[in-house]
């Protein structure tokens, strides 16, 4: 059963046509009928029901209630939420309950909103496939045999499979936009430091971002709405736009310089999405966008710049897991250096390992300059190229991947032909700007992404001009 | 072009703290002497007179006041995921000696 838009659900509940009850419930009933999927580790239920009562009370009593009052969402496993476990799909965090709540779920409680249930990805986002994670794969609600893209894969099926009206992902390298391309719906990166990372398991720091997976792009704006702005917790936080991100009145696309970045649209893209991605650019030309070509050269050495920083990031971030303060510990260690490697290696799988160890690699003496300087300098080109793109267009576009979603296993092999499957996505981590990725018709009857970057901070206009896109598509 | 070789594993390994067994050595080196082949692509690339970058925000001394403030957590919220406890501390193995 599809669910009303966020505003629609919230303005119902607070009508009292609807109960938050009602909604959790139908919710958990979702959530247990489409488990063949695999798209949610555990719900949290029982908190779940606690908090929808509450609500229920309040608004009973003519008390005030928040604006998202009542709407049921799903979150990423990788974000701290009370009432069950957070584990970041890895075997290492089994049976860890948080002490404490990310701030974005904070924000989101605070308005009403109703976290019913946790949902699977790559072990500690480390993946594009959600196949990485420790305890299952998530089938892509097309086509079981496919994977859903990740590594907010479950996240992204959650939404599909109208589990409930929005799910929160994170994007490091394209996790949040790579499964909404490939399951069908709206996928939304801010700005590096619009969200607070504060709760969320670190994975590269530079390049982590919390942000909405919705069915529509004005759901994506709401979400963002209540969770963005700084966070004393943060330090990278940056301030929230003064007149918000919610659309109040659509952003004409008449004018509006859009590129269209030629090194996505070559070699290595399916003919067959780049026919589907063609046919956007054409909607938003006859609707009175100023499209031409544009190439940002240093694009192809992005991915490279990638998997030199994010490893090197994630090297320091897992260090923390050491089985001394939380998480799987060895039991009858030999010794302090035992106890470390014993829990690590039994802790964590294959990707986490091979990054920490990548990251090792090019963080070490002798090594640095050579790999991690010298890719945090590329990175800086990369910045440059697409601030000089953004003095002359508006919006960038392009493919979000390139190709739609692979079947369960083709790539499990070949970890470098998997990391490739990210290839139009990483820039946009690198340099911090926003996009977004939202449906584009399919091919093979499989979902294809159309992905929309703005210039850094420019959220509220590009949510405007996604649900411009996103209506004429 | 790096060629990580076994003993190069096992010391990664070592500083990491990561235990590996000697089948997965074999495996994490080729496949990561695939991807360090890959990420080679940049050695050739010319930054002259660019700056590494290290964030993206622009911000700097991002401060907040040093007050204390109180939480609602109870010690035994902020222990019960560790695994060896004892008397309200955590306990390790002898790190000097």
């Amino acid at each position: 059963m599809a669910w009303d838009s966020i505003a629609t659900i919230a303005s119902k509940v607070k009508a009292g046509e609807i109960t938050a009850t009602d909604l959790v419930e139908q919710s958990l009933k979702t959530i247990s009928d489409k488990s063949s999927f695999n798209a949610i580790i555990a719900t949290v239920e029982d908190r779940a029901r606690e908090r929808a009562a509450q609500i229920d009370a309040a608004i009973a009593a003519g008390e005030p209630v928040g604006r998202l009052a009542g709407v049921p969402f799903i979150a990423k496993d990788n974000f701290l939420v009370f009432g069950g476990e957070t584990t970041a799909a890895s075997n290492i965090l089994r049976g860890f309950e948080a002490p404490y709540q990310s701030t974005a779920i904070n924000r989101l409680e605070a308005e009403g909103a109703i976290c019913v249930a946790k949902a699977n990805l790559d072990a500690f986002a480390h993946g594009s496939s959600t196949e990485n994670s420790d305890f299952f794969t998530t089938q892509n609600p097309h086509d079981e045999t496919r994977v859903p893209g990740g590594s907010s894969g479950g996240s992204a099926a959650s939404v599909v499979l109208d589990l409930a009206p929005f799910a929160l992902g994170t994007d490091t390298g394209g996790s949040i936009r790579l499964p909404a391309s490939f399951t069908g719906c709206v996928g939304y990166k801010p700005t590096y430091g619009l969200v607070s990372r504060s709760g969320v398991v670190a994975m590269a720091s530079s390049t982590d971002v919390i942000g909405p997976i919705t069915k529509s792009v004005e759901d994506a704006a709401i979400v963002l709405d209540v969770m963005a702005g700084k966070d004393e917790l943060d330090s990278t936080t940056i301030e929230k736009d003064g007149q918000g991100y919610v659309i109040d009145n659509q952003g004409l696309l008449s004018g509006k310089k859009v590129g269209v970045i030629k090194e996505y649209m070559g070699e290595g893209l399916n003919p067959a999405v780049k026919e589907n991605i063609t046919k956007a650019i054409e909607a938003m030309k006859a609707a009175g966008a100023e499209v031409s070509e544009v190439s940002l050269p240093s694009l192809p050495l992005a991915l490279a710049v990638y998997y030199i920083v994010c490893p090197a990031e994630v090297s320091s971030n897992l260090s923390r897991y050491d089985g001394q303060r939380y998480g799987h510990a060895k039991q009858d260690a030999a010794d302090l250096n035992d106890s470390y490697t014993g829990s690590r290696e039994v802790g964590f799988g294959k990707e986490a390992k091979r990054r920490i160890m990548i990251g090792t690699y090019v963080l070490s003496s002798g090594y640095y300059d050579a790999y991690y300087r010298k890719a945090q300098t590329v990175r800086t080109k990369l910045i440059n190229e697409f601030a000089a793109a953004f003095e002359q267009y508006d919006v960038l576009v392009g493919p979000t991947a390139p190709d739609i979603a692979f079947k369960i296993g083709e790539n499990a092999e070949d970890p470098l032909q998997m990391y490739l499957t990210d290839i139009m996505t990483v820039a946009v981590n690198l340099v911090g700007v926003p996009a977004v990725s939202i449906p584009a018709g399919t091919v093979d009857d499989m979902p294809v992404g159309f992905q929309i970057i703005g210039k850094q901070r420019s959220d509220r206009e590009l949510l405007a001009l996604a649900a411009q896109t996103e209506a004429i598509l | 072009m790096a060629q990580l070789s076994n003993e190069d594993i096992l010391k990664l390994a070592r500083l990491a703290r990561l235990g590996v067994t000697d089948e997965e050595v074999e495996e994490y080196k080729t496949e990561l002497n695939a991807i360090l082949g890959y990420v080679d692509l940049l050695a050739d690339v010319d930054v002259t007179g660019l700056e590494p970058t290290s964030q993206v925000t622009g911000l700097t001394n991002v401060t907040r006041p040093d007050i204390v403030k109180q939480y609602d957590y109870q010690t035994s919220d902020l222990l019960k995921n560790v695994p060896n406890v004892e008397n309200n501390l955590i306990k390790v193995k002898r790190m000097i000696g």
